[in-house]
């Protein structure tokens, strides 16, 4: 229990500050403050803001995790500075001296010191989503009557804050600009998963074939890291695709379906990656076949250089490349068990941590000798579609 | 110069709820918040909104509830209005989208309450606020062709015509401190309330009485201003919230006796007493010296006794406060915590549509007194003003505004002299005065000290003095910031004068209740005296200060009663 006193420590503060009035390049401000090791990163700004200097520019207010203000990197990694302990902060720092460095989010342009535009990137993706609720007609009386797990699946969605940290450092985007990013796509997951919504087929097809959409993400984790509230945006981004390919069986221009499915066949069978195979099931149909369909050889020839490219840098064995790895049966065994007791599940398991809550080592036993069930969102094929009662 | 049918300050859920209702009705809207919406403090609000919606259940005993929680204080007509519109209210927010949690069945599931005598408060997990904020802006973004939104412009004054009537604001656009005059047939304060004047207080940053003051001193009298809530259970480290709802899912309160001491002061609701009981008993017992953690200034709040699963689930907000800012497994053990200001039940005078007496100025939400929470409010009664009564504001502005003409006040000589009065606070000399930080602190202790769950005459005129000689000091206060693009510095000096004209209110108005009544517990008179003190106090500002006024409570149907839990 939190009960004894800590004593205050002295912290050091460098602040990437940023005056565009002055005419002059961003540099680094360097505040030392007093606090106890387990406030916050933003109580550190707010003591050097009131004692030594009120011009800092930090967008804050509720100091508790819950209005998204407050988004930063620290020690270059993206997240609340309300959200990170001092201690925390000071044994992550990345020069080795102790000293916490806060600078503006990335992916969107600076402002002022640490605030940063977010109309001109994070609230233009999330209007691109039509983000509001199409209501699934008639509109009853009282409530929509829908499954209890339906509601507490989307809370997970819901819990997005918009601070902005998942953009900050998503991949995608830097390469990317136009990708319209994690908090979006989470963002439409929350209608897409919301059983009252009249057009959830009509949002994944819009999404799916959008080039930006969602097989825009090359599945870094950055967001998943990043994001203060687990609302788990890259995970939310695949449950977009599973239920737009899979269940819903919608195509996209760009492969991204065919592309995913050749994968996971091909470490289905081969354990592991094919990689010659990949680019030619992914164009040319899901088999041993697909090579030879012309799709696939347009594909090839216009990936040649690509090809060459990765095979001078090394980053491609052509010999494995081309036979495919070789792994050990008893392992491609395992790999295919793995497989087997997926496909068996008559529901697929979602994890959201409303529902399963078990993140903690030791936990999962618990929760499963108390449910034998996966404590997990389920639900059934096609998403939350028709699941809805008037 | 942007000229619009009803112009709305601040975008919580108060304001959000009326502009998507004047629009609705046809007005042309701006809403203006210093924040961005889904900032707004409305977003902490945790555990639920009351609603009398189950088959059991019926609008009047919400009512009584509502009332007897008032402790008698509340106007029962507008108490009314609020119970019996409450379930269609929470239907509404349903059908745009807000995703209440179900019940087996697949219908709204409800949670326990505070002062409720049954289950009747709808919920999100324990993000209800946020949830219920950001849907409401989802349906604003649907509507940004109706809707204007003005983001980051912060209001420092009301601007009046000639007839006296409200007729815009002066803003500053935070982003390029540019100053402009927003003229609108109606204006709605709906800019929260005012916890920052105290300290500790769970509530954010931005909470500082802006729209309190603007209306006071436009001439708007303000009412029921002693009357300051102080939450059951805040954090000990920091003052964070911890919902109410935990009771409701049935935690419970310990000393450092390991005694559920609830027992001895409402023996029926226990730890679901009213929330003025609770944080009365629970500050009883720090005095008497069985307070719990290192210096017995706390109580444990022993959530423990909720299944697990269920905590993780319906109360996953607080699991990772506790985590995050206490260092505690709320799951695990108990967590330390004591009664912190949470919310004022007084604000600017309102009718039950939201209309002050100032001509063209509404006020809904915190920031307003209409008044339903009388003495004191009940938990997951605030969501339900915000909305009832912002929906009311807005329409009644809209109404308002298809029979009037665009007003014309004078702006040019107004705008002149606030762009000069931001000038003269940046010109401040460093060091001829005190930092602007150090007032507010200095306030938001005495506030705390004197003005808190315990009161007296000695200890309130400290704090007049105080608030007196800050209210001095503040005039010479100096700041950093000498730019104009995000110069929070120069907000803060002119949110620091807001603040200390709550407080000055606030003062006035415990010093002149010489009774015992919801929030209000004077040691010095610590009966609840009906003959002298039903009736509510309001304060307009006069030439010399505060001037004190009354204003009679409305009673319908349930008269005062001994109020036991």
């Amino acid at each position: 229990m939190a009960e004894e006193h800590r004593p205050p420590e002295s912290f050091r503060l460098r602040l990437r500050r940023y005056d565009p009035e002055s005419g002059e390049a961003p540099y680094w401000d360097e505040h030392t403050v007093e606090l106890e090791g387990h406030r916050s990163v933003l109580e550190g700004i707010l003591q050097a803001k009131a004692r030594f200097d009120g011009s800092i520019g930090i967008r804050c207010s509720c100091r508790a995790a819950i209005c998204g203000s407050c988004g930063v990197r620290i020690n270059g990694e993206p997240g609340l500075a309300c959200h990170t302990h001092l201690d925390h902060a000071r044994s992550s720092s990345s020069g080795g001296e102790g000293v916490i460095e806060v600078e503006p989010m990335g992916n969107m342009p600076v402002l002022k010191d640490l605030i940063v535009d977010m109309d001109a990137v994070h609230w233009k993706k999330i209007h691109r989503v039509t983000p509001w609720l199409i209501n699934r007609q008639p509109v009853p009386e009282r409530e929509y009557v829908v499954e209890r797990e339906s509601m507490v699946d989307v809370t997970q969605t819901m819990a997005c804050i918009q601070c902005g940290a998942c953009v900050s450092d998503c991949l995608s985007m830097e390469v990317d600009p136009g990708f319209i990013g994690p908090a979006a796509l989470s963002k439409a997951y929350r209608f897409v998963g919301d059983p009252r919504d009249a057009q959830q087929r009509e949002r994944l097809k819009d999404l799916a074939a959008d080039p930006l959409g969602i097989y825009d993400c090359t599945h870094c984790f950055k967001c998943v890291q990043a994001c203060p509230k687990d609302v788990n945006p890259m995970g939310q981004i695949m449950r977009l695709r599973r239920i737009a390919g899979t269940d819903q069986g919608i195509d996209d221009p760009h492969n991204g379906r065919r592309h995913e499915e050749a994968f996971t066949t091909l470490v289905r069978d081969y354990g592991l990656n094919h990689e010659a195979e990949l680019l030619a099931r992914s164009y040319g149909g899901n088999s041993w076949f697909g090579k030879f369909h012309p799709a696939a050889a347009r594909e090839l020839l216009s990936s040649v250089s690509i090809i060459v490219k990765a095979v001078m840098r090394r980053k491609v064995d052509p010999r494995i490349a081309l036979l495919g790895h070789r792994i050990p049966p008893k392992d491609l065994q395992s790999v295919r068990t793995i497989y087997e007791r997926v496909e068996s599940r008559p529901r697929r398991n979602e994890l959201n941590l409303y529902i399963s809550g078990a993140e903690e080592e030791g936990d999962s036993q618990e929760a499963h000798a108390q449910a034998p069930a996966p404590a997990a969102a389920q639900h059934p094929a096609g998403g939350a579609q028709g699941s809805v009662q008037q | 110069m942007p000229e619009h049918d009803v112009l709305i300050i601040g975008a919580g859920l108060a304001g959000q709820r009326a502009a998507l209702a004047a629009a609705q009705a046809g007005a042309s809207v701006a809403i203006v918040s210093k924040v961005h919406p889904v900032r707004s403090h409305s977003v902490a609000a945790a555990g639920g909104i009351n609603a009398a919606i189950s088959v059991e259940d019926d609008w009047r005993s919400h009512a009584y509830d509502t009332v007897k929680g008032s402790d008698y204080l509340g106007d029962q007509d507008a108490i009314e209005i609020m119970c019996s519109e409450a379930p269609g209210e929470v239907m509404h927010l349903e059908h745009i989208g807000v995703t209440f949690h179900r019940n087996e069945e697949g219908r709204l599931d409800l949670r326990a309450f505070g002062g409720a005598s049954l289950k009747r408060t709808a919920y999100v997990a324990d993000i209800t606020g946020q949830a219920i904020l950001h849907v409401l802006y989802e349906q604003l973004m649907k509507r940004h062709e109706r809707v204007a939104r003005l983001e980051e412009w912060f209001v420092t004054s009301l601007l009046l015509d000639d007839s006296g009537a409200c007729a815009g604001v002066v803003a500053r656009d935070v982003r390029s401190g540019r100053l402009e005059a927003l003229i609108a047939r109606n204006v709605i304060l709906a800019s929260g309330g005012a916890g920052q004047v105290y300290h500790p207080t769970t509530n954010a940053l931005i909470v500082t009485g802006d729209g309190i003051a603007q209306a006071y001193r436009a001439g708007a009298p303000l009412m029921d201003m002693e009357m300051v809530q102080y939450h059951p259970t805040t954090l000990v480290e920091n003052g964070l919230l911890i919902t109410e709802g935990a009771r409701g899912e049935g935690a419970i309160l310990l000393n450092s006796e390991g005694e559920r001491f609830m027992e001895r002061y409402a023996p029926n609701k226990l730890d679901l007493a009213s929330r003025d009981v609770v944080s009365r008993a629970e500050q009883t017992e720090i005095l008497e010296g069985r307070g719990a953690g290192a210096d017995k200034a706390g109580i444990y709040l022993d959530i423990t006794k909720v299944p697990r699963k269920r905590t993780l689930e319906a109360l996953r907000e607080i699991v990772n406060i506790g985590r995050d800012f206490a260092g505690v497994d709320i799951t695990r053990e108990p967590i330390l915590i004591r009664p912190g200001q949470h919310y004022i039940m007084g604000g600017v005078k309102t009718d039950s549509n939201g209309a002050t007496p100032l001509q063209g100025l509404y006020a809904a939400g915190e920031v307003a007194c209409v008044s339903v929470h009388g003495g004191n409010r009940l938990g997951a009664n605030s969501l339900l003003d915000t909305l009832v009564f912002g929906r009311r504001a807005g329409e009644h502005a809209a109404a308002r505004a298809q029979s009037m003409p665009m007003p014309e006040p004078s702006t040019s000589s107004r705008l002149a002299d606030e762009a000069r009065a931001i000038d003269e606070i940046i010109a401040r000399p460093r060091g001829g005065g005190r930092r602007v930080s150090e007032i507010k602190a200095e306030l938001g202790q005495t506030m705390n000290e004197h003005v808190a769950v315990y009161r007296d005459q000695q200890g309130l005129q400290r704090a007049l003095e105080v608030v007196g000689r800050l209210k001095e000091e503040s005039r010479k206060a100096y700041i950093d910031d000498r730019g104009t693009i995000f110069n929070q510095d120069v907000l803060g000096a002119i949110e620091l004068s807001y603040m200390l004209d709550c407080a000055e209110a606030t003062v006035v108005a415990a010093l002149e209740r010489k009774e015992s009544r919801g929030a209000q517990f004077r040691t010095d008179f610590p009966a609840r005296d009906d003959e002298r003190w039903l009736e509510h106090i309001t304060i307009t500002a006069g030439p010399d200060g505060p001037r004190l006024g009354r204003a009679p409570v409305t009673i319908t149907q349930w008269q005062p009663e001994e109020r036991k839990y």
